[in-house]
């Protein structure tokens, strides 16, 4: 069949100019996201960079900007990240696992946890905080203390670990269940031995995602109490202090210098954050390789 | 094409299947004890009570290799998959009627499905390697069984007896998908062999595959059925007349009033008698080419 010549030249001047227009606007979304995080780094390296040294890295807080540190802060952080890793993915992740292995969906309740779920999600970070208030710090009376801090984060992060987790799961194809299935192996078998192997690098992203967003929340922990002048080093049933804590509190002082310690301490938690993600991706690629 | 002219006169002609294909089927039918391994009776399978088949029964023979065909919707999927009790992990699917695998019913109440699935193995349609090592693909069910001494002579025997051990011996640690399709579904009929199952079903194995791979799947099915009792699922009536011993040919069954489509076994007989004297219309209709 022939085709005419002139259908196969250049599609009309409007369809052309659309393209590129549409083109040129990805390209300005893409450049605002960017321009907005390079400045911010740039403008908080440029402050705060003098003031990232073994005193503000050891050093307790002080009245003085030039021997205030955040170390217990610090460490503080990273104790509460680690009870939050202990504590959050089991919980998360068995969560997701009956959901999507084992309920139900014509059930009532399995609805409505998964409804619920959802909900929580949604819930500003503050109303943890006043949740956890009243019913850990007062209620069962465990006091102002670590172990209450890293509960209330549990609870704020674990629907974004449950949701995150359950797309994992759901992303590993159910040929592969049939297939462990139709060797004899029992739900038990395929889910630990196929699914969640299968499933381990979405919910390692998934979970460092959530981390990262725990590690900067500052108001629930305000509200459980968490102290800024803290010279000891933290315990699990001691008083504490969270790095986005202290960074408010600098940033609330009226000297300047306060506000480029407040710099300083970003630049640590930023790094603090950059190193979990490349660990995230570390182990993702690890887990990818072994298939 | 099938040459329509001669359709009509006995025996049929059937589109593109050789006649000494066909000799070569009758021979062994006739030669072969036929032991009864599997008894249906008045099986039915329903989804969600909405009927997919139904009044189902005929006999499957010992190292016979037996095909299901007929048009899509037939339920011949859905058949295939009573036998190792894969529909149970289908929550709204209903079996009704028996199934004696050597006697005793597979849908009795003291009967584990997983007991079931360990000696009735499964290929399915496309092939479904799991995200890890050729290795680990094929010690999967061993494993899973508890037999630990000599996995890796198991695992080299079940390759070898998928014609894939050649292929893959200098790379067992190698990732599963960086075989071709059909190299996979080999290493997922050796991962079903390792196992050592009773019987293989295969649900149109070779239908996600090139002609080339086909072929090496078909010349497996013929060393296998020395050994195992060979159960295939194809659309594909080539493919039938040149493995299957015996063939199952189902039709769907329109019922206006409801508007349901249950499948139905319209014709079951020896491969020859079905491609050349089938006794119902909609079978020679379909072998013939003119359905379907």
């Amino acid at each position: 069949m022939s085709v005419p010549a002139d259908t196969l030249a250049r599609s009309s001047q409007g369809d052309r100019i659309r393209g590129t227009a549409f083109y040129a606007l990805l390209l300005v979304s893409i450049t605002i996201g960017f321009l907005l995080l390079g400045v911010l780094l740039v403008d908080v390296v440029r402050k705060g960079i003098g003031y990232v040294d073994p005193t503000l890295l050891g050093e307790p807080n002080s009245s003085d900007p030039n021997e205030a540190g955040a170390g217990p802060a610090i460490r503080g952080t990273i104790y509460m990240m680690l009870l939050l890793l202990v504590m959050v993915v089991p919980l998360g992740v068995g969560t997701a696992l009956y959901l999507e292995e084992y309920a139900n969906r014509d059930r009532w309740y399995n609805r409505l946890l998964e409804i619920n779920i959802q909900n929580l999600a949604a819930v500003p970070s503050i109303v943890y905080g006043i949740l956890g208030l009243a019913f850990i710090v007062r209620g069962i009376g465990l006091g102002r203390v670590l172990l209450a801090g890293a509960v209330i984060l549990t609870l704020l992060v674990l629907p974004t670990v449950i949701v995150a987790s359950r797309e994992a799961i759901r992303a590993v194809p159910d040929s592969i269940r049939q297939g462990a299935y139709a060797l004899g192996a029992t739900q038990w078998q395929v889910v630990w031995r196929q699914v969640l192997p299968a499933a381990i690098p979405g919910i390692a992203t998934g979970s460092i995602l959530a981390l990262a967003r725990a590690i900067g929340e500052t108001a629930p922990l305000l509200l459980v109490g968490a102290l800024t002048f803290v010279s000891v080093n933290p315990t699990l049933l001691g008083s504490f202090t969270a790095l986005p804590v202290q960074i408010y509190q600098w940033i609330g002082r009226p000297q300047e210098d306060f506000r480029l310690l407040a710099a300083a301490g970003i630049i640590v938690l930023l790094a603090i954050l950059l190193t979990m993600n490349a660990f995230a991706i570390w182990l993702r690629n690890r887990y990818q390789r072994r298939w | 094409m099938p040459d329509m002219e001669s359709a009509a006169a006995a025996p049929v002609r059937i589109a593109g299947v050789d006649e000494r294909v066909l000799a070569e089927r009758e021979e062994r039918v006739s030669s072969h004890r036929r032991d009864v391994l599997f008894d249906v009776e008045n099986l039915r399978v329903s989804y969600a009570g909405v009927p997919a088949l139904k009044d189902v029964s005929l006999e499957i023979y010992k190292n016979f290799i037996t095909a299901f065909i007929g048009p899509s919707g037939c339920g011949k999927s859905t058949f295939i998959r009573c036998f190792n009790r894969m529909n149970d992990l289908i929550p709204t699917a209903a079996v009704e009627g028996t199934i004696r695998y050597h006697g005793a019913d597979l849908y009795g109440p003291e009967v584990d499905p997983v007991e079931v699935r360990k000696r009735i193995g499964m290929v399915f349609q496309k092939p479904n390697p799991f995200p890890k090592s050729i290795y680990d693909n094929v010690a999967f069910g061993p494993r899973v069984l508890g037999w630990k001494k000599n996995l890796d002579e198991r695992v080299e025997r079940a390759l070898r007896q998928a014609a894939l051990w050649d292929e893959v011996k200098k790379r067992l640690k190698a990732s599963a998908y960086s075989l071709s399709g059909g190299q996979q579904q080999r290493l997922c009929i050796a991962r079903c062999l390792a196992v050592e199952p009773d019987v293989l079903l295969m649900d149109e194995p070779a239908s996600a595959l090139d002609p080339i791979s086909t072929t090496a799947i078909e010349d497996l099915m013929h060393e296998l059925k020395r050994d195992y009792t060979i159960v295939i699922v194809t659309h594909n009536m080539q493919q039938a007349a040149r493995v299957a011993d015996m063939t199952a040919f189902f039709s769907v069954d329109v019922d206006e009033e409801h508007d349901r489509r249950t499948g139905i076994l319209v014709e079951y007989d020896t491969t020859p008698t079905i491609f050349t004297q089938p006794s119902d219309k909609r079978c020679e209709d379909y072998v013939t080419g003119r359905f379907g």
